[in-house]
């Protein structure tokens, strides 16, 4: 892989959160003997992607597979266990928070709920300065009310406006309010983590508008975090699709919803609620979802898995590109028995 | 017999410091056996209000005004609390979105679930028992018998929404009111519940009535839909007449919204602005400050809805005439 045309470029990345508490919880009696038990959340495991200058990608999967921490551990805001992350060729996993700074502005990030994520104490002209001056500490006052300006503009909130607290705006003002600010810095890639989930039908348009248009004017590269597969085939250039911390499919928007390979992209694609079809056959998943604390071996996803058989209870199936250029990690898919 | 459940021009307030505020304005809607209606509408548009109504839920500083509530033939405003205590929970039963508002956490499913069947059933420990296990299997939880003995914490968000669905069936209700009941849970699992509600009002003989901002998943299950905004209802008709041929511009509005359909990539349609509060509706009808086809009698005039069709369509809207669609 030619990781100086990538903007990003993650290689086998894992994040675990170790939850065992204090040393005293973690210490039992066995047999007359003591023996510490650690608690290993393993929420993100071996993964590898690339994203492109100027595309979409969009991270799917259900609750708890990864997602967030995947967009956090790229950021820098989580040290990864292993594993290295490359911004343009360089690789930023590693770096000091002062070797880091050049790279923040580089990079941005859009959360769910905008409330909490602005500061209610500070009016909006305040929560849109900061991060310029943080960046920038020599930057004329009148270049940062310009931009303050020129930003507000650009995310459809009136800039005379500026002088109010976060409260008093709606929930979508609030969006794009905390959207404006990612783009102060002028940064090129931003991770959105469910950036229109807390707001109403008829707001989300109005977000997702506001998104596809930054993009296209400032050329701007996304990492999007959607549970909502409508938004997600809509709005991506390709998709990549996680279960319990692994990566199980990753193909463009195109081939992904006309051909999914995974089980588990086949049934998750088959179950989204769409606007007029009744009773739709959705592939029903057995078993329930085991915990990231005690990952099943071989693959992840077979104690659900139709498919399934002895290889895939001890083997954990390698990520592997099909001619169509998708990326799959199925056994099944490996051996041409799954199309 | 009437209808099984027949609400006619309901109207909640809420009393506040400063005066009443009116949540529900006029809503009058009916449902069968075996019928399921859908209630959709953005954040504060008064879905869960309605359907706390319904259940007689609705706590200070809030209150029925006006309108009657006729559910099997029965006045609900006349019942004591008494009845009405046994009517709910009994007769007509409620999903939530989060299932711990109604599943204790310090209980055992089997516990929580034979104590609703011994409080409503003269029958023996062991019967009350085998009830609650018939249930759980009613909505298909794995190893039903194991269940019994575990506690909410122990089951993951999809399994406790059935275990919640299972003890709604315990008493054998002729109307579940389901508030949200899968937007806290992934797709797959969303999908199975849906399937499962659908699949109960058939078998069980019951009426449905599923709140939910998704119109997605309503236009799968329903078979009508009632449109809510501002604590009114716009619009309403059988499913696939809302689906297909929308007349209220807000219906209409939310339908082109939805990215499902479009050239991907391509712009949304976005309704401007937002749903006003309750405390600044404005006067006339409450969307014109958002509607593209509004007149200067929308400013004035409180449009009710009126039916369109033959098809038990009807909308809230003075333009509807100007509509092309209606030609
Ligand atoms: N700071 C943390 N400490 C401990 N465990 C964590 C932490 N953050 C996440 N986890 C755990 O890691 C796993 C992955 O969580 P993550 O938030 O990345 O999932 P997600 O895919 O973003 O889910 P959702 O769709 O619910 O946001 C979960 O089991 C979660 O409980
Ligand atoms: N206890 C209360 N006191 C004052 N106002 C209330 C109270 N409960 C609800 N309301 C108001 O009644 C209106 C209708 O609320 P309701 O909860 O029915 O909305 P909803 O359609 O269910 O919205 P959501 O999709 O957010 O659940 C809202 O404007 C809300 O602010
Ligand atoms: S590897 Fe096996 S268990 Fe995993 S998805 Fe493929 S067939 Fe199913
Ligand atoms: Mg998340
Ligand atoms: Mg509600």
């Amino acid at each position: 892989m030619d990781k100086s045309n990538h903007l990003l470029t993650i290689e086998n990345l894992v994040k675990h959160f170790d939850i065992s508490g204090g040393l005293l919880d973690q210490l039992s009696i066995e047999k007359g003997r003591v023996k510490r038990h650690r608690t290993i959340v393993k929420a993100v495991n071996d993964v590898s992607l690339f994203i492109k200058p100027g595309e979409t990608l969009s991270v799917v999967g259900e609750s708890g597979c990864g997602k967030s921490t995947l967009a956090r551990t790229i950021l820098g805001l989580y040290p990864p266990e292993s594993g290295q992350v490359f911004y343009r060729g360089d690789r930023i996993d590693h770096l000091s928070s002062q070797q880091m700074l050049p790279y923040r502005t580089k990079m941005q990030m859009i959360f769910q709920d905008p409330y909490a994520s602005l500061n209610p104490r500070m009016n909006v002209e305040r929560i849109l300065e900061e991060p310029v001056i943080f960046h920038n500490k020599s930057i004329r006052s009148d270049e940062v009310t310009e931009k303050v300006a020129e930003v507000m503009d650009l995310v459809g909130v009136d800039p005379k406006w500026s002088d109010r607290y976060p409260h008093e705006f709606s929930g979508g003002q609030r969006q794009r309010i905390s959207i404006a600010r990612a783009l102060m810095v002028d940064p090129e890639f931003i991770v959105a983590d469910e950036p229109v989930s807390a707001l109403d039908v008829s707001i989300q348009a109005q977000i997702l508008n506001l998104l596809m248009d930054a993009q296209e004017k400032r050329g701007l590269t996304y990492l999007l975090i959607t549970h909502d597969l409508s938004v997600v085939e809509h709005v991506s250039t390709r998709v990549a699709v996680m279960y319990l911390g692994c990566l199980c499919e990753l193909a463009t928007v195109k081939e992904l919803y006309n051909s999914p390979r995974h089980p588990y992209t086949k049934a998750l694609l088959s179950a989204i609620p769409r606007l007029g079809v009744r009773q739709p056959k959705h592939i029903r998943l057995k078993g329930e979802v085991p915990t990231p604390i005690n990952l099943p071996p071989g693959c992840v996803f077979h104690n659900r898995c139709t498919y399934a058989d002895d290889r895939c209870i001890v083997e954990v199936p390698k990520l592997l590109e099909l001619p169509s250029g998708t990326f799959v990690a199925c056994h099944r898919v490996e051996e041409g028995r799954l199309d | 017999m009437g209808h099984l459940l027949e609400v006619r021009n309901l109207e909640v307030k809420f009393a506040l410091r400063f005066g009443d505020l009116t949540a529900i304005d006029n809503i009058s809607f009916t449902l069968d056996k075996k019928e399921k209606l859908g209630l959709v509408g953005e954040s504060g548009a008064g879905k869960s209000v309605t359907g706390f109504s319904i259940i007689n839920l609705i706590s200070k500083p809030g209150y029925i005004s006006g309108g009657s509530i006729l559910f099997e033939d029965r006045d609900l405003s006349k019942l004591s609390t008494g009845e009405m205590r046994k009517l709910r929970g009994h007769r007509i039963s409620m999903i939530f979105q989060d299932p711990m508002m109604t599943l204790n956490p310090v209980l055992t499913i089997g516990t929580q679930m034979t104590e609703t069947v011994l409080a409503h059933m003269k029958v023996s420990k062991s019967d009350a028992m085998d009830i609650a296990l018939e249930k759980l299997k009613k909505v298909y939880i794995p190893s039903p018998e194991k269940r019994l003995f575990q506690y909410p914490h122990e089951c993951s968000g999809g399994m406790r929404q059935r275990i919640v669905i299972a003890i709604a069936l315990l008493t054998n209700p002729s109307l579940i009111v389901a508030d949200e009941p899968t937007t806290a849970l992934d797709v797959t699992i969303q999908a199975g519940i849906m399937d499962l509600l659908q699949e109960l009002c058939t078998t069980e003989d019951m009426g449905l009535i599923l709140i939910t901002h998704d119109l997605a998943v309503v236009s799968q299950v329903t078979d009508k839909i009632a449109v809510m905004y501002a604590g009114r209802i716009i619009e309403t008709g059988p499913t696939e007449e809302i689906v297909n041929n929308p007349r209220h511009p807000y219906t209409k509005g939310l339908i082109n919204s939805l990215p499902g359909g479009l050239q991907a990539g391509s712009r949304l349609a976005q309704i401007p602005g937002m749903m006003p509060t309750l405390t600044d509706i404005p006067d006339g009808c409450a969307f014109n400050p958002r509607c593209t086809i509004n007149g200067p009698i929308c400013l004035e005039k409180l449009p009710e809805l009126r039916v369109l069709d033959g098809k038990n369509h009807s909308a809230a809207c003075h333009m509807l005439e100007n509509d092309q669609r209606d030609k």
